[in-house]
């Protein structure tokens, strides 16, 4: 198992060295540097600020210090905008909050959904069956961005039971609807996932040996069928967690939570590349140490992955 | 009494390409400590006639008919009763060990579940008694190796491990549904060796479900041969293979390659198996039989007793079949 | 919206699995597809999609720029939808036609959504049909790139590049597609796998018949099924992926239009009491994704038929 996990991480560390230098490169090429704007500066101001950002010197010097600057102190460098602000402070304002509701919202999708599905496939073709499936194919196509405008029209507008936008920590009533608009359409994913490969596992021969064996329906399900139905969802957890915090996008939009989402937008508006290239690599960063986590579940299900 | 009564055993599937009769009106009985072989090609019905008996068939599959044991039908039997037989009284070995043991779980904890279940003991009793019967299996090194997955054995060593799960009840009766298919020849013949050692050491009633006639020729004492999800013929082993009565049977024995008769050719019988799909009609080997009437089309040949022990169920004379 | 990729595996195995009988899979496919009615439902709603994107502007009262200067300024209490004055969805804030933008949204979504996914799926099966067939260290190599590549975050690369490149409906259909190819070059790779591994094929390169040539001829039209049934399914989640973009204004651009750019703004004028701003642009939306939702799962299911 220690094995298995150091050869991930043998894995996971070059892949984030790379994300690194190929989104430093990628800022690096953009056509005009941070500092070209619409009103001309002049030429020795211009250098100054290069000269205070680093920028005058080599290319493979700037990287180097980029990412030692992250990986020794975690330090993303200075923003590019605010001039007493570093990208480290902004990344810091949000973070929490979309941690948050991000984390509810995917505990929330995985929890319901796994439930949604298996009951689904237990009690296939029936009421609830179709109930379910209909749910769930429902769901897909309200996205994000749909729900969210859709939940304010009912619980703001028209019944007035929740507010509209903000973030308190200590007011669950404000993240409900951050919650339910981003968890809606992953849910409903995770839910056909379970529901077809539980049919699957309840069709297979060693299920049929645990009732052989007299076992209660219910310890055949979760004993028997429960772990192994698990492993497709394990391996859509990894994408379903990047595409929610993608999604903390719209939420931190059209809810004003004020989370990462919000700087990652701010900064495109601004042209602030270097707060977008820190939330660009933070968050991949927390999607190779998911996915290594995930994988860790999925060796830990699955003894034939274990080595 | 016989341990086990089946009469007019049906069983049938509703698929959207509408339904498949597996089996139709099957009848047999299983006494005390008898070995009863229930032989066909895929498709004949014999190993959904076996899994209705534990009502372990497909969601959409449904039985008719009646199968008595201990004076309650299991074809009735709540989900209660049957799980107070299922292992305990009733074991049941699979054809494929590969995918019939759990991959997700040790054996330790397959087979310490069943005796935990049945007989109550705890974990650490559970497991020790599954050591002994894999021992009695002759699985070396089975007090280390209990501990491992199935994935970590060989497919002969996986059958043995399936075998000892079954037997840890020691159950009044064994059902093996092609013990053998899935294993190769050399290994085929140690499990059938020791099924036939254990099944005398425990004394159960033992159904051998199989598609080889010489497997069951070295191992049952009576045998049924079905086809279509019909019986065609019933006889203990010797006549069986003596004189058979039916142009089925005939059939299968001619198929088996004889060294000693120096033949050229495999002799196979013409055809495919029939298509279940649909109420049958007529004899369902009509199409491939070489002795077929008029009448093979139209009406289904009875199962006929006759000498006793035996029972046919053909048209033509006992005579001109089993020239 | 999710491509259940366990699915899409399943049925990679049954199309390799009947390739001798290969005419009877496609005829059996077909039958099995018109007797699914939530497939043919969703055909109905695509032909709707597709004849609403393609002749609805033969209905339009007004073109999708004009400015109806009766209603500008009083969107809310005179540009709901009517047939009086020819706005049949009513207007936009600005008083322009909701009708005729909506057709052209549709059309521009379709097209990305059409698109982007044929960008992913040429690009995932070369890619997939590539490693498969050399396999061995070749084939190493390009799984873990995909590997590598599945953990870069790429909406935010993409809107990384959408601001420091400028916006541009190329990039967005580039852009689209590009994210969504590695999956499929997986599933391509795994079935050229067990092609490759058919007595045909190896004979076939044992007479030395080129490796292009046992791709094109034998490999990839073994790939129909389960590139269609992909391709059908991602479009929706392309549209989406569009949508998304241009809900946040990176999208195309004014006086263009998408399906994703109208919600966007019907949902920013919600407050206003233009309930039909939203309304009509997400119910094609809706439509749309419904449509090739049901037709691709009806297509899978076709193809590998298995009870769930």
């Amino acid at each position: 198992m220690l094995v298995f996990i150091l050869k991930r991480l043998a894995i996971a560390i070059p892949t984030l060295l790379l994300l690194i230098v190929f989104s430093f490169l990628l800022m690096h090429a953009a056509p005009g540097g941070p500092f070209t704007q619409e009103r001309q500066m002049p030429p020795e101001v211009l250098a100054n600020l290069n000269a205070k950002y680093g920028l005058d010197q080599p290319l493979w010097q700037q990287i180097w210090s980029y990412i030692w600057g992250i990986v020794a102190h975690f330090d993303f460098g200075p923003s590019f905008v605010y001039k007493d602000r570093s990208v480290n402070d902004i990344i810091a304002q949000g973070f929490p909050v979309t941690l948050t509701y991000g984390g509810v919202s995917f505990l929330v999708a995985v929890l319901a959904g796994v439930t949604l599905g298996a009951v689904a496939a237990v009690k296939h073709n029936t009421i609830i069956d179709y109930f379910a499936v209909g749910i769930s194919i429902g769901a897909q196509v309200l996205p994000n961005f749909v729900m969210a405008p859709i939940l304010v029209i009912v619980f703001t507008l028209i019944l007035g039971w929740l507010p509209g936008g903000g973030w308190r920590f200590n007011d669950p009533s404000y993240w409900i609807m951050p919650v339910i608009a981003l968890s809606t359409s992953y849910m409903a994913s995770i839910a056909r996932i379970m529901r077809s490969s539980m049919l699957e596992v309840l069709n297979s021969n060693h299920i049929r040996t645990a009732r052989a064996k007299g076992l209660p329906g219910y310890r055949v399900i979760i004993r028997h069928a429960l772990k192994p139905a698990l492993l497709p969802v394990v391996s859509y957890l990894g994408p379903a967690f990047v595409a929610m915090i993608t999604g903390s996008v719209i939420v931190d939009i059209y809810f004003s939570t004020g989370g990462i989402g919000k700087a990652f937008v701010d900064s495109a508006l601004n042209r602030d590349y270097a707060v977008m290239m820190g939330v660009t690599i933070l968050v991949g960063a927390l999607t190779i140490f998911f996915n290594l986590f995930v994988d860790i579940i999925y060796g830990w299900i699955d003894p034939k992955i274990r080595y | 009494m016989a341990l086990l009564d089946v009469e007019n055993l049906t069983v049938r599937f509703d698929t959207p390409e509408g339904e498949i009769h597996a089996v139709n009106g099957v009848s047999f009985t299983l006494d005390k400590g008898e070995t009863l072989g229930i032989v066909g090609e895929s498709g004949s019905g014999k190993s959904q006639l076996n899994f209705a008996l534990l009502g372990l068939l497909a969601r959409n599959g449904r039985t008719g008919g009646r199968a008595m044991f201990d004076g309650l039908n299991l074809l009735d039997a709540s989900a209660r009763q049957l799980n107070a037989i299922r292992a305990k009284r009733i074991a049941m070995v699979f054809q494929d060990p590969m995918t019939s043991l759990n991959p997700y779980m040790r054996i330790s904890e397959q087979m310490a579940e069943v005796l935990m279940l049945h007989k109550g003991l705890s974990k650490r009793k559970a497991v020790e008694e599954s050591i002994h019967m894999l021992d009695a299996v002759r699985i070396p090194d089975a007090k280390n190796r209990v501990r491992l997955y199935p994935h970590e054995f060989s497919g002969g060593m996986r059958q043995r491990v399936m075998i000892a799960m079954s037997l840890l009840c020691h159950p009044e009766i064994l059902i093996a549904d092609e013990p053998t298919t899935a294993l190769d020849v050399t290994v085929q013949a140690q499990i059938m060796e020791l099924l036939a050692d254990l099944q005398r050491d425990f004394n159960m009633a033992t159904i051998l479900i199989t598609h080889d006639l010489g497997v069951v020729a070295g191992f049952c004492e009576r045998a049924i041969v079905m086809y279509g999800g019909r019986v065609m013929e019933e006889a203990p082993i010797d006549p069986l293979f003596e004189k058979p009565t039916h142009p089925y049977t005939r059939g299968l024995l001619d198929a088996i390659p004889r060294v000693d008769q120096g033949q050229d050719a495999l002799r196979a019988i013409p055809g495919n198996p029939p298509n279940m799909a649909g109420a049958p009609k007529g004899c369902p080997f009509a199409p491939r039989c070489g002795f077929v009437t008029e009448r093979c089309w139209a009406e289904t040949p009875p199962l006929v007793a006759f000498d006793g022990a035996r029972a046919r169920a053909c048209y033509r004379p006992i005579e001109e079949v089993a020239a | 919206m999710v491509i259940d990729s366990q699915k899409m595996h399943s049925l990679a195995q049954a199309t390799a699995a009947e390739e001798v009988a290969g005419r009877s899979l496609w005829a059996d496919a077909r039958r099995r597809f018109v007797r699914n009615k939530a497939a043919m439902f969703g055909l109905v709603l695509l032909v709707i999609v597709v004849m609403f994107a393609g002749f609805g502007n033969f209905f339009a009262q007004w073109s999708n720029q004009e400015i109806d200067f009766s209603v500008m300024g009083m969107v809310a209490q005179e540009g709901g939808p009517s047939l009086a004055n020819g706005h049949y969805f009513g207007t936009d804030d600005l008083g322009r036609d909701l009708f005729a933008r909506t057709v052209q949204g549709t059309q521009i979504s379709l097209a990305v959504g059409v698109i982007g996914s044929a960008i992913a799926v040429i690009v995932g099966t070369l890619y997939g049909a590539t490693a498969g067939y050399f396999g061995g260290r070749l084939d190493n190599l390009m799984m873990r790139a995909v590997d590598i590549l599945l953990a870069i975050p790429y909406m935010f690369v993409l809107i990384l590049l959408l601001v420091m490149y400028g916006r541009s409906i190329t990039m967005l259909f580039v852009g689209v597609g590009l994210i969504s190819w590695l999956e499929m070059s997986r599933i391509v790779r795994g079935q050229t796998l067990t092609l490759k591994g058919r007595e045909y094929i190896e004979a076939a390169r044992a007479i030395g018949v080129p490796a292009p040539v046992i791709i094109r001829r034998h490999i990839l039209p073994n790939l129909i099924g389960v590139v269609t049934v992909f391709a059908t399914l991602l479009v929706p989640n392309m549209i989406l992926t569009e949508s998304f973009i241009s809900f946040l204004g990176l999208g195309v651009q004014e006086p263009l239009t998408s399906l994703g750019a109208l919600i966007s703004e019907g949902a920013r004028t919600i407050a206003y009491g233009t309930l039909w701003q939203l309304a009509f642009p997400l119910l094609f939306f809706i439509i749309t994704l419904f449509g090739f939702f049901f037709v691709g799962d009806g297509l899978r299911d076709a193809l590998d038929p298995k009870d769930r």
